[in-house]
């Protein structure tokens, strides 16, 4: 793995602009977000309700385009690809993690964490053993045959932080992760998430909390579609090795 | 993904929904038994009537006076059958592919009494031996009587099996007399049961020789008619060529000639009316049917439409982990061709249960290709009205799937 790659930017957002609607009753839901995000890194949104970091996070997550501007996913320019290749791109390169969960239900917590791989196309015994890694990881390996209802919204969100991050995604995207979840299970989800990051993963998390915020080493707030700021919490040191780290642990990943 | 784990992925959501599955199931299940059912159906009766009509014998002949328009014009006597007219048909070097002739004097409704019994016979029928075989009668008690109880004017009687029951109920009818028009028969034989061939009941009947029956009750006219049989089925036509042919030359009747002053009726003719009617049938009852597999196949589309609505949040998780259209419009695709399916083959084994029993008065016969042809439908039927929901589920946008709720 060159060095160039492990330096490019997972995420690199210019100038990105959202507006819905035309005429009188044009809604403008991102004004121009430039935004870069590196691998390692853990990165918190943080905005009211209407500051346009739902816009961010499904433009982030493939699910929505800019209107005009650029995004590129791991040097990828999305804006350019149909709709299979953005399939792809959404099976490959990103893992969600949503606010209600988004289980399927009636379905096992093994094979919805199998589901992303199935779409990979990857064989049935290769997806078993992953997925139980996954869910080893995140400390449900007992929990693998329960049914979304059998589960708690903790147990449940750590499911979909298993499904997330089984395809060895270059980027995790929670988008309030912790929104619908007690205390208990918020920590839970949290030192998941933290020791994710700790292993490398690039996360970015799209929150109201700042007590969920503080988790992460960087902090963009939204306003009115705007960054209004951008600050670092941890080191520039610790950033760095978690980057080389990154580096290794996609290596050995592949 | 292979198309194994789509399956798989299918037969899951199938399951997950086990009532609404089954109703769906059920629809189609009428709608493919119905069809193949009722089919038989039709097939069974059309069935019965073939083999009605061939026991009255495919390969024979009716030659029968009187041509249409004919008999009211003219009265001349040209247009009776006589017995000669009989012996010149069964003339082997004029007609070769004909079998037997069987001259034949019929008087309906007579009176047969025997001790305090009576009964009306439907048709006394005087004629020749071969009769019997011609119409496909079979001996079950006693013997036909021969040609030499014809030339001795024997006055001997063969039985139909409803009149042997009528007049003697248990006794056993052979050697007794009976008394019909006040001339005493003896019976020698019994006729073995006929399936009907519709209203009239074929074994209501009395066989006796044409001397016989001509001396005592019809008197020396002309016939009624003339049983011709041929050699076989296939040799009918050509038989009726050569019959026709003797009776222009002996009754003189000339190819311009604009009618005939007989009447030839071919069996094989009168089957494929019936038969026609029978396909008539047929085809109005599986017209029928197959509209409840229409009504069954929009119940598949209604079906998969709720499912695609109920579960369009599923469908955005699936598109959000990467699911390509493709794999999404397949799975819609195999759960709507299961339900259809499984409710077809449902609906062949209900059929073949179904055929077992006796229906409206028929022993339904299933037609194989109605089984392939139900099928076939159905499973098209699934493909076709579950492609348009499986297609909207498909091109929905994950961001407004994942949004719904």
């Amino acid at each position: 793995m060159s060095a160039h790659r492990a330096n490019r930017p997972v995420l690199d957002v210019r100038n990105a602009k959202k507006i819905y609607g035309s005429g009188e009753a044009t809604v403008v839901a991102l004004a121009g977000v430039s935004l870069t995000v590196h691998r390692g890194e853990y990165v918190a949104i943080m905005g009211s309700s209407g500051s346009g970091k739902s816009t961010l996070m499904n433009i982030l997550g493939c699910l929505d385009i800019p209107t005009t501007g650029r995004y590129l996913l791991d040097g990828v320019d999305v804006s350019k690809l149909n709709d299979r290749q953005l399939a792809l791109v959404r099976n490959r390169r990103i893992g969600f993690v949503f606010q209600s969960f988004n289980l399927i239900p009636r379905t096992t917590a093994l094979a919805n964490v199998e589901l992303p791989m199935a779409y990979a196309g990857v064989r049935s015994a290769e997806r078993k053993r992953r997925a139980h890694a996954a869910l080893d990881l995140v400390g449900l390996a007992d929990r693998a045959d329960h049914e979304p209802n059998q589960l708690s919204g903790g147990q449940q969100q750590r499911v979909a932080v298993a499904r997330a991050l089984v395809t060895a995604p270059a980027l995790v995207l929670a988008d309030e992760p912790t929104g619908n979840l007690d205390t208990q299970s918020t920590a839970d989800v949290l030192a998941v998430l933290d020791s994710l990051n700790q292993s490398g993963r690039t996360i970015v998390l799209i929150t109201h909390e700042d007590d969920v915020a503080m988790h992460a080493k960087r902090v963009i707030r939204l306003v009115d579609g705007k960054i209004v700021s951008d600050q670092r919490n941890g080191h520039l040191a610790a950033s760095r090795s978690a980057m080389l780290r990154d580096a290794y642990s996609t290596a050995v990943y592949r | 993904m292979s198309i194994f784990e789509t399956i798989r992925f299918a037969l899951r959501g199938l399951v997950a929904n086990k009532l609404r599955s089954g109703l769906t199931v059920l629809g189609i299940l009428i709608g493919v038994g119905a069809v193949i059912l009722l089919v038989a159906v039709g097939n069974g009766s059309a069935k019965v009537i073939e083999e009605s009509i061939e026991s009255l014998g495919t390969n024979t002949l009716t030659i029968s006076s009187g041509g249409f328009g004919r008999q009211s014009s003219t009265s001349t006597s040209s247009t009776s059958l006589t017995v000669e007219l009989a012996t010149a048909l069964a003339d082997q070097s004029a007609a070769p592919h004909v079998k037997t002739v069987s001259p034949v004097v019929t008087s309906s409704s007579l009176a047969a009494t025997y001790e305090d019994t009576d009964v009306t016979v439907g048709s006394f029928i005087g004629t020749h031996p071969d009769y019997a075989t011609a119409s496909n009668f079979s001996i079950k008690s006693g013997a036909m009587f021969t040609t030499d109880d014809v030339n001795d004017h024997s006055k001997v009687v063969v039985l139909g099996s409803t009149v042997a029951e009528g007049l003697f109920g248990t006794v056993d009818p052979l050697g007794q007399q009976i008394n019909v028009s006040g001339k005493l028969f003896t019976v020698i034989g019994v006729l073995a049961e006929k399936g009907s061939s519709g209203l009239s009941d074929p074994n209501d009947l009395a066989i006796a020789p044409l001397s016989a029956v001509q001396e005592s009750l019809t008197g020396y006219g002309s016939l009624s008619q003339i049983l011709v049989q041929a050699v076989s089925a296939d040799d009918i036509d050509t038989a009726q060529a050569e019959v026709t042919s003797i009776l222009n030359e002996k009754l003189g009747v000339t190819s311009t000639s604009s009618s005939t002053p007989y009447r030839i009726m071919n069996q094989a003719e009168l089957l494929e009316t019936r038969t026609s009617n029978a396909k008539t049938f047929t085809t109005l009852l599986g017209a029928v049917a197959a509209i409840s597999l229409l009504v069954g196949g929009i119940g598949i589309t209604n079906i998969m439409m709720v499912t695609v609505t109920e579960r369009t949040r599923e469908i955005g998780i699936r598109k959000a982990l990467g699911a390509p259209k493709r794999t999404v419009l397949n799975q819609f695709l195999v759960e709507a061709t299961v339900l259809s399916v499984i409710g077809g083959l449902l609906g062949v084994a209900g059929a073949v249960i179904g055929s077992q029993f006796t229906i409206m008065g028929t022993k339904p016969v299933i037609v194989p290709s109605s089984v392939l042809l139900a099928l076939g439908v159905s499973v098209g039927i699934g493909l076709f009205f579950g492609s348009y929901p499986a297609s909207r589920a498909a091109s929905l946008r994950p961001i407004e799937a994942l949004r719904y709720e």
